[in-house]
């Protein structure tokens, strides 16, 4: 169809411009000839650059192609490689894990919260701010129906969002008639496991390394995205005439008791678990630790205690639990991929070259 | 006249669709009266009382071409486009996204592009709805003049107000508001002179008729006197017939022909006043009937593409059962536990696995769609229009002489110009000027060989040569002749209009006169310009002695007569055009001429109506005493015409149903008649009833023209039946071709009989020289007729006028029985020139591949010495004649074929050096299916083939045979109406807008202004065309599954959920916008090869016959490497991001970003040019991604569910992992693509340097010895011609 309007117009036009200009052509001669313009871009002979693919060409741009990208690619590797980072595993799959109990004897009814400690040792201590990860595997929190299932308005402090959330919410948008807050399959999974990381001093004495909760999420989500229902300072009217989540064992006011600016939807625990991970096996911050002052390693290397209080279930969809301790660098947390990648690359130009 | 043209154009396929109805309307209607309309006069009936009107049931003039109202603007629309099958199908999407349990984006938001796309193109139709409404509005409210009834004169009404019956006066300059019979004309001859510019593009005047019984009339028509009814056919998109009576009070029947109806759209010319009666209106007129809307063809490449999208289509369901497979498995896999990522459908049921795996592949295809790209239509059709205007506006496609480009038609088969196989070539007018100039005649057995004028035309072209080396734009030569209207309307003699020219100081316009009076002007031969003059002094001398012209000798009387024949066999009008005739000049012998006109318009009613009305004039008595009177008087009042040019003699042969051969004639007519005026022998005028000439000494003689049966193909000839004003014999004058006249001479049986047959044997000599020297001939032959015979055979032929059923027929053969035993004056010899630089152009597109076959209407000897000339035939060929004529031809013919077919086994024997010579006759055996796969066998091996006396079906059959056949893309070009048929049957027709009216034109897809320029417009834009539509369609398909493969390597990462990474803003406008622009840059720009290089090597031409640029395992190259892109581009963010923190659509957008700018570093590897305006649209790509990402990320922190990519875009930037990845991964994507490109242009380099090579070594090939036969075999042929050219996937 377009084919056709467009055919009948260009036509159109051109008998018309045929006609005029055979029509004037009896006349005295003042008719504007129809010669095209002699311009480069009608003549279809705009400047252009053809870059001619010689041996002597081409080879010499593989070549500088490879002498660019090696030097990065080292660079990127040795940064990596330059980072710390420890993981472990908690999940307690295997028997002699101090977390196989909890694991096995998971409900979600108990009330009494199952808690387990793993020891480990750092061989070397960790510079700078070391960041806590917990990371999940076999999580899939790219479903396409659970990353759906949120309501942003809601989160955002949205009043009328908070009594109706919206349908994307489905079947975690109401329970027992109360409209849920936050709304959502993915607010309804959120991870509750806490965790406590004791350094263990040669004497045997457990000091608690101070873990910071702040600062863990974007920015613009903490400031911007997740807002409290406005209206009350007191988050428990706030939220009052809501229901928590289903698998939640306390209210989403009292997700941190003690701070209210990490309380409500502005926790940032629970911000961090709503930004949904990209893969199925990923990490989320959990905690900063802060670089002391002084000069001693934030982390000095030695024995130390994960104490992990087990709430959250994952043995279900064969899923995995684990603590991560990292540093970071300038380009993020280790990975020696992009490095290696660049090597390659950069190796299969230059030997091309 | 633009404007009506312009309507005309507008009305396109609405035209034809609109007619149809009213039609039907009326059948419903008027169920009675099936066969005729009958038109009374409405100013017998109140126009108060419309309703009593017995035309209220006809279509009144007012017209609408729109095809919507506003109401039905939108469903029409809508429904209109969903006849295009992708769109249906992008809207079942979109609409699949409401569905809750299916659905993968905000519904809304799959809904734009659908919209977007259908919203661009119907504000496009509304546009041009609008502009037709308009038009319309400006035609309807044009002005016309109706006679009232109520005030009893005529008033202005406006066009849309004009009904069937109406009464209308029309004025010089006028536009005929409707199909208007004549009933009244102020000019002297009751005639009408009309220009026809509008319906068929011929400028040239022709002349209408008043209905005979209003021919007495010496006063104005009354109106109110009118009390005729009208019968006649129903309308009909016939232009060139019309069929009818008038039925008088008194009961009397008159025949109605197409010579007394004016058709709508014409101009009246010429004529100061004239009153019809209005029979056919608004849509129901012949023109508006005739409007067919442009033409669609799908060329090869779309029908090629569309192939592919059905394998897209494949691919995508496949992909979509995959996912779907997976999604179930997966399911499965975690049985009864159902873990908490996976949620319960919104209604909170459980789904088992399988139904979720059907409800999955839905979503899955919404997805995907955008594998089936929804913008390459559109893409396609914006593509072409460019490639349109680039050809459109060629400098090396325009001619300045007739200020003529030229003109594409039919838009969307560009690209098929790049892929011709086989031209189908006309001879006169596409291979040569058709200019005709007289070159040769005999007489009476006596040849006279104009050595003089020959030498003359050989020094105008030299002259023109070194002209058009001064103006040094390409080989051009004048192909505006005098019978256009407006040269014709200026150069009244040639002598002024040289001079006046001067004045101008037009270099271009003086050119034109000098090439102008190198066709009229003729220098006479020495010797039989005495033998005129002495005959004609002779003849002059015994006028006025009362004797008998019978003593002359037979040679000298022929001369004379041989003359007359050229002069008045004809039908060549002497007008001026462009002012109305005057009806009498009152100058010193005015009044006297006018009396004596008066009395002539009684004296010479012509032609004869009845028996009785021939026995009354033409008793013995009445003949002698009239004659002198007439004739004398004639000589006097004739003066009007003396100033005036001789115009256009093509009146009518555009408008006869068999005039196949006739449009070719009439340039040889005009030939003719300045030949015979070289003789002083001159046409000063002519009437419906008398041709009037001025003969040397003789003085201007009158003849009587009592009929002229015009020409036809199937006879072949001509005649004229005049009464001698000399002898007062009744005189057939007859010109034909050869071959039919010689079958009807007759010696007679007297005693010169034995001379007569030398005569007709030397004659037949030198007709055959003539032929061999690549002349037109012709045979002037004549037929006195006794009184009782021509009585005889006018009363049948009388009979066969009044015919309304098959008139046609009856007049064909009444006319054949007139041209029997005629006495041969001689013949003549005219030469049409070769249109500069064909034999050039042949020769390159032969070195491209082509196979040229040259179809001609004309005689073999004729048609061969073109072909030799044009490079088409080498003497060195064997030649293979196929020429027999009766049924023996048959297993002749068979024979040969076997023959021949049994050469081709053996390879060793080059038969595709032979060329193949073929004539009508045995081409209607060869033709016949059971030996049409023989013909086929033998014409493929030949080199040339050639068919000569074709008819024009047999032209069309030719090419459809091989279209269909060898599966071969075929070209037709053609000059005439005679081509028309074989330019609609080839999937390319190109026309010559040439010297033979525009029927070829307007069937054409490509209208060339000569036969060079096709060169240029195949080897080059042709070549273009395809190669970069080829490329962009290949790309498109790329983009596309490179974009989509992406989300399905990541199904493996979400459970085959049908989740993406990439955000549904961007998955749906990636497309559409950021990566749009680049394309359609490259696929109107890019050159893969200068237009330089294409047109010194032909043989790069064969890629595109080939198909070199898209053959199918391209598709799969393209979707392999896309696939293995979209691998890269996923993957290394994939380990780039591996077990980190990244959040879906942060991991996201720099995968989009990647994926954008692989597709555009893959578009420039694959973009042969870079001009200024490839850096612009990819920079402006770019830009717009980030900007549109960067507002959309910053906009709103609660919308754009689910991915809410708030800030997202932001953060990144200021990542240094995000730029590493944009750096490495369209790197990596692209290195296998750009080192295969390299290797194979480095292979190509070297290939292209060994083709420069070869060229410049066969610059100057060593003639070889020529021999006749098969076996001669020199090595001319092209080594390297199945070097394949560069090429890619």
């Amino acid at each position: 169809m377009i084919t056709a309007m467009m055919a009948s117009s260009y036509n159109a036009k051109e008998e018309d411009g045929h006609h005029s200009g055979a029509a004037g052509h009896g006349g005295a001669g003042a008719v504007k000839s129809r010669k095209p313009d002699n311009t480069a871009f009608k003549q279809q002979r705009l400047p252009a650059w053809q870059p001619i693919l010689t041996a002597g060409t081409v080879l010499p741009a593989f070549f500088v192609i490879g002498l660019i990208f090696i030097p990065i690619g080292i660079g990127l590797y040795v940064t990596s490689n330059n980072i710390k980072e420890f993981e472990i595993d908690y999940t307690g799959v295997d028997s002699n894990s101090p977390c196989y109990s909890c694991a096995r004897n998971f409900s979600s009814n108990s009330t009494t919260p199952c808690t387990c400690s793993l020891n480990f040792t750092l061989e070397q201590p960790f510079e700078s701010n070391v960041f806590m990860y917990y990371g999940l595997s076999n999580f899939y929190q790219n479903h396409r129906r659970y990353v759906k299932s949120r309501d942003d308005s809601q989160l955002n402090g949205d009043l009328s969002s908070l009594k109706e959330p919206s349908k994307e919410c489905e079947p975690y948008r109401t329970s027992e008639s109360f409209p849920i807050a936050p709304c959502g399959a993915i607010a309804n999974s959120l991870f509750n496991d806490t965790l406590e990381l004791y350094y263990v001093e040669s004497n045997g004495t457990r000091n608690l390394v101070p873990l910071v909760k702040k600062g863990i999420a974007w920015w613009t989500d903490k400031h911007v995205k997740f807002r409290n229902p406005s209206g009350n300072s007191n988050l428990t009217i706030a939220f009052q005439g809501t229901s928590k989540p289903v698998n939640w064992r306390k209210p989403v006011f009292e997700l941190d008791p003690l701070d209210s600016e990490n309380n409500g939807f502005i926790n940032e625990d629970f911000i961090v678990w709503m930004r949904t991970a990209a893969l199925p096996t990923f990490r989320k911050l959990y905690r900063i630790i802060q670089k002391k002052p002084s000069t001693t390693p934030t982390l000095p290397s030695g024995r130390y205690i994960l104490t992990v209080t087990y709430n959250y279930p994952v043995l279900s969809f064969d899923g995995r639990k684990r603590m991560i301790l990292s540093t970071i660098s300038w380009m993020g947390g280790k990975n020696p991929f992009l490095g290696i990648a660049y090597i390659t690359v950069g190796s299969i130009c230059f030997f091309l070259g | 006249m633009a404007r009506e043209r312009g309507e005309e154009e507008d009305t396109g396929g609405t035209g034809g669709k609109s007619a149809p109805k009213v039609k039907q309307r009326q059948r419903k209607k008027k169920t009675k009266e099936s066969k005729t309309r009958t038109v009374h006069a409405n100013i017998l009936y109140d126009s108060a009382k419309g309703e009593e009107s017995p035309n209220r049931h006809y279509a009144n003039n007012k017209i609408k071409t729109t095809k919507y109202t506003l109401l039905s603007f939108l469903p029409k629309n809508l429904f209109e486009q969903f006849h295009r099958f992708a769109n249906v199908y992008f809207v079942f999407i979109a609409l699949l996204n409401f569905v809750p349990v299916v659905n993968a984006f905000q519904p809304e938001l799959a809904l734009a592009p659908v919209v977007f796309i259908l919203s661009v193109t119907a504000i496009k139709d509304l546009w041009e709805d609008y502009r037709r409404h308009r038009s319309d509005k400006e035609i309807n409210h044009m002005d016309c003049l109706v006679y009232s009834r109520a005030e009893r004169r005529y008033v202005e009404i406006y066009w849309k107000e004009l009904r069937v019956g109406d009464f209308v006066r029309l004025r010089c300059n006028e536009i005929l508001p409707a199909d208007v019979l004549l009933l009244s004309s102020s000019d002297p001859d009751r005639l009408c002179h009309i220009e026809t510019a509008t319906l068929d593009g011929e400028t040239n005047l022709k002349q209408r008729q008043v209905v005979r019984s209003f021919y007495d009339l010496d006063c104005d028509f009354n109106p109110l006197k009118y009390t005729s009814v009208i019968e006649c056919e129903k309308p009909n998109n016939d232009l060139n017939r019309f069929r009818g009576y008038i039925i008088h009070r008194n009961g009397r029947r008159d025949a109605l022909y197409k010579d007394n109806l004016l058709l709508r759209g014409c101009t009246i010319r010429n004529t100061e006043e004239a009153v019809g009666i209005v029979i056919y209106a608004g849509h129901e007129t012949k023109a508006m009937l005739n409007n067919n809307g442009p033409r669609y063809k799908r060329s090869k490449l779309e029908r090629q593409m569309n192939v592919d999208v059905f394998w897209c289509v494949i691919i995508l369901l496949i992909m979509c059962l995959f996912t779907a497979v997976g999604h179930g498995l997966w399911m499965f896999q975690y049985g009864d536990k159902r873990p908490v990522f996976d949620v319960l459908s919104p209604e909170g049921t459980d789904l088992s696995p399988i139904m979720s795996a059907i409800y999955l592949f839905l979503t899955m295809i919404i997805v995907f769609q955008v594998l089936i790209p929804i913008s390459l239509f559109v893409s396609i059709e914006i593509v072409k229009i460019c490639q349109v205007y680039f050809i459109h506006n060629d400098l090396e496609l325009y001619e300045e002489e007739t200020d003529s480009h030229l003109q594409c038609r039919a838009l969307n088969i560009t690209e098929d110009l790049g892929q011709m196989q086989y031209i189908f070539s006309d001879k006169t007018g596409t291979l040569t000027e058709n200019k005709m100039v007289f070159r040769r005649c005999t007489v009476a057995g006596v040849e006279y060989s104009h050595d003089a004028n020959a030498r003359r035309l050989a020094m105008y072209q030299e002259v023109d040569s070194e002209e058009e080396e001064c103006v040094s734009h390409g080989g051009t030569l004048p192909r505006r002749d005098s019978v256009t209207s407006h040269t014709s309307a200026r150069v009244v003699l040639r002598s002024q209009s040289t001079k006046s020219h001067r004045r101008t100081g037009s270099r271009a316009e003086a050119k034109r006169a000098s090439i102008l009076s190198k066709h009229t002007d003729i220098t006479p031969d020495p010797q039989l310009l005495d033998k005129v003059n002495e005959c004609s002094s002779k003849m002059d001398f015994m006028r006025f002695h009362s004797q008998s012209l019978s003593t002359l000798s037979s040679d000298l009387c022929d001369i004379i007569d041989f003359f007359v024949a050229l002069t008045i066999c004809n039908t060549v009008v002497v007008s001026s055009p462009n002012q109305p005739r005057q009806k009498v000049t009152l100058d010193k012998a005015g009044m006297v001429s006018f009396l004596h006109r008066v009395i002539n318009i009684f004296e010479l009613k012509s032609p004869v109506k009845t028996i009785e009305d021939f026995i009354k004039r033409f008793t013995p008595s009445r003949l002698t005493s009239s004659n002198n009177s007439s004739s004398s008087s004639l000589n006097r009042s004739n003066n009007r015409g003396c100033s005036s040019l001789i115009s256009s003699p093509s009146a009518d042969s555009t408008l006869t149903k068999l005039d196949e051969e006739k449009t070719a004639e009439s340039p040889d007519e005009a030939a003719l008649v300045y030949a015979a005026r070289a003789y002083k022998c001159s046409l000063v005028g002519r009437l419906p009833d008398q041709v009037t000439v001025e003969l040397p000494h003789l003085g201007k003689l009158s003849f009587e023209l009592l009929h002229t049966l015009g020409f036809d193909s199937t006879r072949k000839r001509m005649s004229v039946v005049v009464r001698h004003p000399l002898t007062d014999q009744i005189t057939v004058y007859t010109k034909g071709a050869d071959s039919v006249i010689m079958d009807i001479i007759r010696p007679p049986d007297t005693g010169t009989r034995k001379r007569q047959k030398k005569i007709i044997c030397r004659t037949q000599n030198y007709l055959n020289q003539y032929a061999a020297d690549g002349l037109r001939t012709l045979c002037i032959a004549k037929k006195v007729l006794s009184k009782e015979e021509y009585a005889c055979w006018l009363q049948r032929h009388l009979q066969a006028e009044t015919a309304i059923q098959g008139r046609e027929e009856l007049l064909f053969e009444s006319a054949l029985r007139l041209e029997t035993n005629l006495h041969l004056l001689g013949a003549t010899g005219i030469e049409d020139r070769l249109q500069d630089g064909v034999p050039e152009t042949i020769a390159s597109l032969r070195k491209a591949g082509l196979q040229i076959w040259v179809l001609t209407g004309d005689k073999q000897e004729t048609a061969v010495n073109i072909a030799y000339a044009c490079k088409l035939l080498h003497y060195i060929q064997a030649k293979f004649l196929c020429s027999s004529s009766d049924q023996a031809a048959k297993m002749y013919l068979t024979n040969n074929i076997n023959n021949m077919a049994a050469a081709d086994l053996y390879p060793s024997l080059p038969v595709h050096r032979l060329g193949l010579v073929i004539d009508g006759r045995t081409l209607a055996y060869a033709l016949d299916r059971s030996l049409e796969d023989k013909f086929l066998a033998v014409a493929r091996s030949c080199r040339s083939v050639l068919c000569c006396r074709s008819t024009p079906l047999q032209k069309s059959m030719v090419v459809k045979l091989v279209r269909n056949k060898l599966k071969v893309m075929t070209l037709a070009i053609g000059d005439g109406a005679n081509d028309v048929s074989m330019i609609q049957v080839a999937d390319v027709g190109v026309g010559i807008s040439g010297q033979e009216g525009m029927q070829a034109v307007m069937a054409s897809d490509f209208a060339l202004p000569r036969f060079s320029y096709l060169q240029k417009l195949l080897l080059v834009h042709g070549h273009w065309c395809y190669s970069r539509l080829a490329n962009m369609i290949l790309y498109f398909f790329y983009k596309n599954a490179m974009f989509v493969a992406l989300i399905f390597w990541y199904q493996f990462y979400c459970g085959f959920s049908g989740s993406a990474m990439i955000d549904q803003w961007y998955l749906i406008f990636f497309n559409l916008m950021f990566s749009a622009f680049p394309q359609l840059i490259t696929g109107t720009l890019d050159k893969d090869v200068s237009a330089e290089t294409l047109q010194h090597l032909p043989q790069l031409y064969r890629s595109g016959q080939n198909s070199e640029e898209y053959k199918p395992y391209m598709f799969w190259m393209n979707m392999i490497d896309a696939f293995y892109q979209s691998l890269v581009c996923f993957f290394i963010p994939y380990f780039a991001y591996a077990d980190s923190g990244v959040d879906l659509f942060t991991w996201g957008t720099p995968i989009t970003t990647i994926a954008l700018f692989t597709i555009l570093l893959h578009l420039g590897v694959e973009t042969k040019t870079w001009t200024w305006m490839n850096w612009l649209s990819i920079c402006f790509s770019v830009a717009l991604f980030f900007t549109v990402a960067l507002c959309y990320n910053a906009s709103c922190p609660t919308c754009y569910s689910p991915s809410n990519p708030y800030w997202t875009i932001q953060r990144l930037l200021q990542d240094p992992l995000f730029y590493f990845l944009c750096i490495i991964t369209p790197c990596s994507a692209l290195l296998p693509r750009s080192i295969t490109n390299v290797v194979h242009s480095l292979s190509i380099a070297r290939v292209n340097h060994f083709i420069d090579f070869i060229v410049v070594s066969k610059e100057h090939p060593q003639p070889e010895p020529g021999h006749h036969g098969v076996a001669a075999q020199p090595a001319t042929s092209f080594p390297v011609h199945q070097q394949a050219p560069p090429k890619r996937q």
